[in-house]
Parts: structure tokens; sequence; C-alpha cells
């Protein structure tokens, strides 16, 4: 094709572009560069970092969601499943295409749409309706139910509404209808999730309490790569292990393209799930997004639970270690080579790793996994910012720092943000950052190379399908990041004789 | 009734058999078959009253409309998501408005800041907080030119009263301190956060802003977000006619911007939903005439730039002609590159704003059907627009579920679908040809003559990718 078509990318970069912008600037009462230049000088300092470090009362680019993202999160992963929210649909419409970005799949979710009449006479009359139009028109095994804070500040009572909703037959009085309260002024998205699958075993284990299955029961956590659910259903399959997958959202987030829009793709089947409650063990793979959860199969299940985080070489022995005492299973050979390649991965990069200093930004769950990780590979964990941390993980990840010579300088900073890192990059730099897609603005502005893990991911394509957890998460982890090193490394020596073809 | 609207009811009644009685009364409503003589008084759907709960509508809400787009373009002031912490985090930098500036210095439009209320603030009222925000705000970025407060859902349920703070604040930092009342269960979608943040400009900045000098041929470019570089593109051209244009509202726009427009001798209204309601107020208080153009595609852009031109003297008339001329042979290579692999080709259409109308012109000059057009939050007037764009017969659809679009796609079996990023991967999952139209699908510009070839190739990419035909279905 002979016609060159330039789009954005190209075209502001014209001349007659460039001369239009300094016109505008005639109408815009702009700042003087030199001014504007001072300003930026400026936030590099210490002096602005003591600044912003002092701030009570806003968050600057956060690195968190609201808990009902994380409960709808939970509920697309059950077989049959429509994740309804009482409340505001704007909402929905931003958890839809939140998670929409990220996994580029499709996402279901209705809610309410309570409007100003809902906010005078509260919300039944809307979950009455909402109810009945969901299942008619989209027919799903189970309804699962959270709030946005509209109905969290008013208080519906969702189990009232739910009863409800049963006796005036607007859905069948054996449907499924778990529910969990999810206010987004409590918590992050993690909570949410957390309080979902809490209200889902609840609802869906009730009376069902029966002979021991043998199952062991797995929950992932709030974890959005599609690849660590097919990533742990083949090393449970690897290692013999009967289990459950509790909320499988690889069905839901990585569907096969077939040419037919299916609004439920699969996920854990219910039967399974209500099984669950019979299992030997439940073991989760993060810790503060399942608290609640886990308390309650430890209390009311009597079951066995361990949280046990999988990223990273000696994290993912710990799993192999605890899965073998649970089942009486050994560790196949298989799963050792697996481990020996990971290991192998490491060494043979760790030369451009080793020393390297570390800034990441993330969930606490995955934040710990990685900064296990980091310190096994000789790197050094500086900064590391979780907007939604507590301090209990606080506590841990100090803890998990001091076990490193590695850690010595790593310092956690809780409810903190990006603009705090933001200021922590120009006044202590690191080698290269870990954080979500949004983090690429800390690259532009401080020029800190950005290895893309965690969520969301939404400028880069794919990445949520490669595991990060177990022996090849490890193998995928080393590959990101000694890459990235070498790529910023061919970057920086382009026009010197350092620019070597063998590395 | 002709046969095309019989059919096309037909279809409808068919979709609408598998709601609940009431639902499917409601929605009954808001589908119906085009009839662009407008003769046919069933043929026209009721728009913007509430959404049925349940359904899965694909509308947003009230702050979606006043931060998402009218407010958060504005590039030079602090627009503060006020509330809990999701809202401004599921909109960060998700529309594209570009801007020229250093982000975090001098605009802050690609930065999400929060005051994420927590229980406490429930409980005892976020506007001491909300105060504190502001002055630590003012502390790291003191080349803000303003701050917009944009209430979330629990602002306007616990009662604070952000006008007040916004006054005293006001005060101290000499600056506007724009309080917006766009709390999401307000209204019924995106579009009264269109009209509140209107109103909020209006009472907050217009009038308000510096312009050294005047000329006849100032104009306000009103209604363009500057997605994918829209308002850039169109700017251009109408500086190329000789026009000089003061404001633009509110792609990349300065709080200044906001403050002149009043001063203009002509609005240019692109997206009329999100801003008529200010085009307006100016015609009444400031005698500005405002005028409607589209600049999506060849045919609808010589249509527009004359009839700008019309309320101008000779010497514009003519630079408008030698425009066209300029760049009518370009557009005629950009036919002749696409129309042979897209004649034909069946469009269906279910946007916001301005674009299941706007885009019909485009989408036809490179010789594609639009089969059925929506609006997610359209009015009367936004239906009344559209009738006489479509064929008799079209589906017509206000505020379609996912149920429907995807039965409406199973029966008129359209060749692309242009919708949002909600609907966009339940297509590729059905193996139909899809374009986010509010995103540009991270492409762009799509307006003027330097966006129609982008336009042109992205739907010809769209329709013609052979990785659609990878797709194994079942027999």
């Amino acid at each position: 094709m002979k016609l060159k078509i330039k789009d954005h990318n190209e075209l502001f970069r014209e001349e007659e572009y460039r001369k239009q912008f300094e016109g505008k600037k005639e109408f815009e009462d702009p700042y003087p560069a030199d001014k504007v230049n001072e300003i930026a000088e400026w936030t590099k300092t210490e002096e602005y970092k003591e600044l912003n470090f002092k701030r009570q009362n806003i968050k600057i680019n956060p690195a968190k969601a609201c808990q009902p993202l994380g409960a709808i999160f939970c509920s697309s992963g059950f077989d049959g499943t429509l994740p309804f929210v009482q409340g505001a649909q704007g909402c929905v419409a931003y958890f839809r295409s939140h998670l929409n970005r990220h996994f580029k799949e499709p996402v279901a979710a209705v809610s309410t749409s309570m409007t100003e009449d809902a906010a005078v006479f509260g919300g039944l009359n809307n979950m009455l309706e909402g109810i009945e139009n969901a299942y008619t028109l989209y027919k799903p095994k189970m309804i699962s139910v959270c709030t946005t804070c509209m109905a969290e500040v008013m208080g519906d009572d969702l189990n009232a509404y739910i009863r409800t909703a049963r006796e005036k037959e607007l859905i069948p009085k054996d449907l499924l209808v778990p529910f969990a309260n999810t206010p987004s002024f409590v918590g992050s998205h993690i909570t949410g999730y957390d309080v979902m699958m809490k209200g889902i075993l609840t609802a869906i284990t009730s009376g069902k309490k029966k002979e021991p299955n043998g199952k062991v029961n797995i929950i992932m956590g709030f974890d959005t790569y599609t690849g660590d659910y097919h990533e742990i259903k083949r090393l449970m399959r690897t290692m013999g292990v009967d289990f459950t997958l509790l909320s499988d959202a690889s069905a839901s987030f990585d569907s096969p393209n077939t040419g037919e829009y299916k609004l439920y793709p699969g996920g854990t089947p219910l039967m399974d799930a209500a099984d669950s409650i019979n299992a030997t063990a439940t073991v989760a793979l993060q810790k503060y997004s399942t608290l609640k959860t886990m308390d309650y199969i430890q209390k009311e299940w009597r079951q066995q639970v361990s949280m046990m985080p999988m990223i990273g070489v000696k994290n993912t022995d710990r799993f192999f270690e605890e899965l073998s005492k649970i089942t009486g299973k050994p560790v196949p050979q298989e799963i050792d080579d697996e481990r020996g390649r990971a290991v192998d991965a490491m060494i043979d990069s760790h030369a451009y790793v080793h020393g390297k200093r570390v800034a990441l930004v993330g969930d606490p769950d995955q934040l710990l996994g990685l900064i296990s990780f980091i310190l096994e590979m000789g790197a050094m964990p500086i900064h590391i910012v979780c907007t939604n941390g507590d301090k209990k993980f606080e506590e841990e990840a100090t803890a998990l720092l001091s076990e490193s010579p590695f850690g010595a300088e790593g310092k956690v900073h809780i409810n903190k943000d990006m603009w705090h890192l933001r200021s922590l990059l120009f006044t202590e730099p690191v080698d290269f950052l870990i954080g979500n897609s949004y983090a690429k603005f800390l690259w532009r502005d401080t020029g800190t190379p950005l290895i893309r893990i965690g969520f969301p991911l939404f400028d880069r394509h794919q990445l949520h399908r490669y595991p990060i957890i177990g022996y090849q998460g490890v193998i995928n982890l080393v590959n990101w990041v000694v890459n990235t090193i070498l790529d910023e490394m061919d970057r920086k020596t382009i026009d010197t004789t350092s620019f070597d073809v063998i590395r | 009734m002709s046969t095309a609207i019989k059919d096309t009811q037909k279809i409808i009644e068919e979709v609408l058999d598998a709601y609940p009685e009431k639902a499917k009364k409601d929605r009954g409503k808001h589908l119906a078959a085009n009839d662009p003589s407008g003769n046919c008084s069933t043929c026209k759907v009721k728009s913007n009253v509430k959404s049925r709960p349940g359904v899965m509508t694909v509308r947003g809400c009230a702050y979606a409309g006043a931060k998402g787009v009218v407010w958060g373009p504005v590039k030079d002031q602090i627009t503060i998501s006020h509330g809990p912490i999701g809202c401004g985090q599921y909109s960060w930098w998700a529309r594209r408005n570009y801007y020229n500036g250093q982000t975090g210095i001098d605009t802050f439009g690609t930065m999400h800041i929060t005051t994420d209320f927590q229980e406490k603030d429930i409980v005892y009222g976020g506007d001491k907080n909300l105060d504190a925000a502001l002055h630590e705000l003012h502390d790291l970025f003191p080349l803000a030119k303003s701050f917009g407060i944009l209430s979330e859902c629990p602002v306007g349920l616990i009662g604070d009263d952000i006008e007040a703070v916004s006054k005293k604040v006001e005060k101290e930092f000499k600056m506007p301190i724009v309080p917006v009342r766009c709390e999401g269960f307000r209204g019924v979608s995106q579009s009264l956060g269109h009209h509140i943040a209107n109103d909020t400009i209006r009472d907050y900045v217009l009038g308000k802003g510096k312009l050294e000098k005047t000329t006849p041929y100032d104009v306000a470019l009103i209604g363009d977000y500057n997605i994918g570089g829209d308002a850039w593109a169109s700017r251009k051209m109408l500086e190329e006619m000789g026009l000089r244009v003061i404001a633009q509202w509110t792609g990349d726009a300065s709080v200044n911007e906001l403050g002149i427009a009043h001063k203009a001798k002509l609005n240019l209204i692109h997206c009329y939903r999100s801003m008529n309601y200010i085009c307006r107020h100016m015609e009444e208080q400031y005698g500005i005439p405002w005028v409607e153009f589209n600049f999506f595609g060849p045919t609808k852009i010589y249509e527009s730039v004359r009839k700008i031109a019309s309320y101008f003297d000779d010497t514009i008339k003519e630079n408008a002609e030698k425009m066209i001329e300029k760049y009518k042979p370009k557009m005629n290579e950009v036919i002749e590159t696409y129309r042979s692999r897209l004649e034909g080709k069946k469009v269906m259409l279910y946007v916001g704003g301005l674009r299941p109308r706007h885009t019909i012109g485009a989408y036809e000059d490179l010789g594609m059907e639009v089969v059925a057009a929506g609006y997610e939050f359209g009015h009367n007037d936004d239906y009344n627009r559209t009738y006489p764009e479509l064929k008799e017969g079209a589906v017509i659809m206000d505020d379609a579920t996912l149920y429907e679009l995807e039965e409406f796609t199973r029966m008129l079996k359209p060749d692309m679908v242009g919708a949002g990023i909600k609907e966009k991967y339940s297509y590729h999952k059905m193996g139909v040809p899809f374009r986010q139209m509010h995103s540009w699908d991270y492409s762009g510009p799509y307006h003027g003559f330097d966006g129609f070839p982008v336009f042109a190739r992205d739907m010809d990419m769209t329709v013609n990718s052979p990785t659609w035909k990878l797709i194994r279905r079942k027999r």
C-alpha cells in the first residue's frame, strides 16, 4: 500500500502542529518556562520529599482499587455465576471496564442502577426488580451479590432484601445468592475479594458437611495472572493431588475463542465448591486477600489451613513441602527438575541482577513474594510502597527484609502512593522499578526502568498469561527482570564500545 | 408502513420476548425501526430515563460525565475525586484527552488525585479533610490554576458542604475552587454529569479569564475532548481557514480558556450532548451564536467547513474553499485505497455523545452502511438528529443491554461493530470485527483531514484482519 498514514504517534511531532501548540499558549495564560522548570527541579529535592511525606489527607496516584472490584473478580471464577452489585450503575461500568482493560476479556456484571429515589427510599425495589431481570435474562446458576458505597452508606440490608426476593418468588427458592458487604471506604480490592469469597463459601457449603473427600482446596487470592491458574492446576496434577480451585478465574478471564460468546465460560463447578467444606485442608496462595476467609475455614470448617505465597524459589519449596505434608505424597522428580531449571536460570542471569537496587509498588501479597524473589537473586529491595498495606504487612515485609543482607537498606512504606515513590526515586535512585502500568509515569519522570508486574497491566498485552507462581513463574520473573536490565544496558551503551552482542 | 420498518419491528419483538413483563414493556419503548421521514409515530425511541435494574446497562454515572468527560481534561486544574478510592482509579487517564504540559508540575491530566474516604469520613464527614487536602495540594503543586472537587456518591448522602469549603479556600488561594455535585446516583447516566459540569464552568470560571485582544475571527471549539488528538486536528483546519481559536473545551484546555470563551464571535460545537448547555448559556448571556458541525469523513467535513465559513466574511469563505481543494486529492486517495476493501460492509454502532450519528457519513464515504445505531445516554434531541442520517428500517436502540446487543448482532449480522471497552471482548469472542469508538481503540485522531486517513486505516484493519478467519467455529 502506497498511502502513508500518520496517526497520533507521528502526527503531532510535525512542524505545523508544533507551531499550533506554541500559538495556543497565547490563550492558556501559562507560567513562564523557567518558572515551570524551577518547580520541576524543586520536586526532585529532599525538601519536596519531606513536604510530600507530610501529607495526610490526599492520595496522589495510589496503587489500590475498591472492594467491589475484588468481589466481582472473585465471583467471576465460579461456574455460572453472575456478579450482582447493589448500588449505583456507574460503579459497575467502571469495574467491568477496569477488568476488561487488564485481561482483554469480556466481563459480565449487573447493577441495580440505584438513583436518587433509592437514596431516599432505600434500595429494596431496585434489588427486587434487578434480581428478577438478571435471573430471567442471564439465567445464572448463582447470583453473587456485593455492594457499592451508596448502598453501604444507606445501610441496605442485603440479607432481608434477598429473602424478600425469594418470598416473592422472583427467583427460585433454591437459587444460590451469596452476598457480601463491600464498602469502598474500607480496605481495598483485596478486602472485597476476601469477604466475597467468604460469603460464597458460607452460602454454598451450608448443610454440605459430610464425610471427608480427601481433597485439598486451593485459594489463589486476588491473583490476576491467568497463567497462575493454569500453572497451579498443572502442578497439582503433577503432584497427583485431588484438589478444588476455589474461584478459578482462568475460565472467565482466559476463555478460548470459538466464535461464540459465552456469558459463563466456566470456573469452579458449584458442586465442587459446595464440597470444599469436606476437604482435608485449604491452602491459600495469598494471605492479605484471604484473611477473613481462612479464619472462617479454620473456625467453621475445622480445616487445616495454610497461607503460602508461591512466588520465588524458597516460597515454592515451602508450598510443596506443605502440600507433601498434607497429602503424604512425595514431590515428584518432574517438579524437582523444574526447580532445577529455575535455579539454573537464576544462576545464569545473576551477574546482571546482583546488587541492583530495586523499588517495588503493588498489593501486599504480591510484594511479599517479589521481595523474596529479589533477595534470592541478590538484588536489593530499597523502596517498597504498598498503598493498601496495613501495619501487619509492614511488620511482615520488614521481617522478611531483615532475613537477608540484601534487604538491609529496604524500607516499607504503607498507606503511601506513587507520588511518594516519585520523590523517593529522585532522592534515592534505584536501578529498576517493579509496578503496574501506571508506574510508567514514574519511568517517564525519573528514568527508572520499569518491569511491569502487578495489576492493572493495561499498556502491555498478554503478560497476565504468564505464570509468576511456582518454578515456572521464577523463570518468567528472571526473564522479565534480566532482559529489562539488558535492554536498558543496550540503550545506555548504544554509542559506546560496551554495546556488546554477547552478554 | 414500509416493509423495511415492519421487518425490523419483527426483529425487535423477538429480542424483547426474553424479558420479564415489566422490563419488556419498558425496553420496548427504547428500541425502534428507523423512519427517516419522521412520519411513523411508533418509530421514535424513548430516552434519558432510568435504566432497568439488573439488565446490564452499559451506562455510567454523573461522576463519569463530569469528571471523566468534561472537567478531567482541563489540564492545569487539579481535579480531585472526592470520596472513596475506586471512581478515580477506574477513570484514571482512560479517555486519552491529550494535552501539552509537564505533568505534575504545570498540568495534571494523567494524575489520579483522591481524598480516599475511610469509614471515619463517612461517620464524621469529609469537609475538614477536604480543606486540609486542598492545602496540601496547593503546597505540593504551586502552579495549579484551579481545583475541582468532583463528588462521589457518599459525599451527597452524608450531607457534606463542599460548597462552603470551596468558598473558604477560594478566598485563601485566590483561584477558582470548583465544587461539582456529580455524585454517581444523580440522574440516569453520564448525561446529568455533563450538565452539572457545564453549570459549574458557568458559575465558577466563565468570564474570569484573560484575553488581551479580540478579532472578528475569534471562535471557541466546544465539545471536543482531544481524544487521540482530535481537537488538534480540528484546530489545525479552523486555523487554516483563518479563524482564531481562542478556547478549546475541554481537550487540552487550560482554565484560562474556560474563562474567555464568551469573547468568541461564534461557538463551534462538536459534541452537542455534553456541551449544548453552555452554548445555550453563552447565547442567552452574551449573544454568541453557536453552530453544530461534524468533522468525521470528507463529505461531512466539506459540508461543515462551508457551514462554519458562512458565518464569516468572504476571506474566510475563500480560505475554506481553498482548504477543501487542497485536501480533496488526499481524501480521494484515502477513499480509493480503502473503499474497495470496505464497500457494502454493514456497521452496528452503540456509543455515546455524538458518534452514533456523526460517524455515519465517514463510514458512508468508505462505502459502508450503518444498519443499527444507539446511544448510551442520548436524549430526544440526539435521536431527532439521528433518524434522518440512517436508512429506513435501521435499528435504533437506546440504553441497550448486553443481551440486546448480542441478539441484534446475531440477527443483523454486521461486518463490524463499533462500541465500547465493555462490549469489545464479547465481540472478539463472537468473532465479529470490533472497534472501540469511545477511545478510538488507542488510535486517532479521527477528526478532520488528518483524522480521516487514520479512521479509514483502522476500519480496514478491523474488518479485514486475517485473524478473524483463524477462529474454528463449531458447526
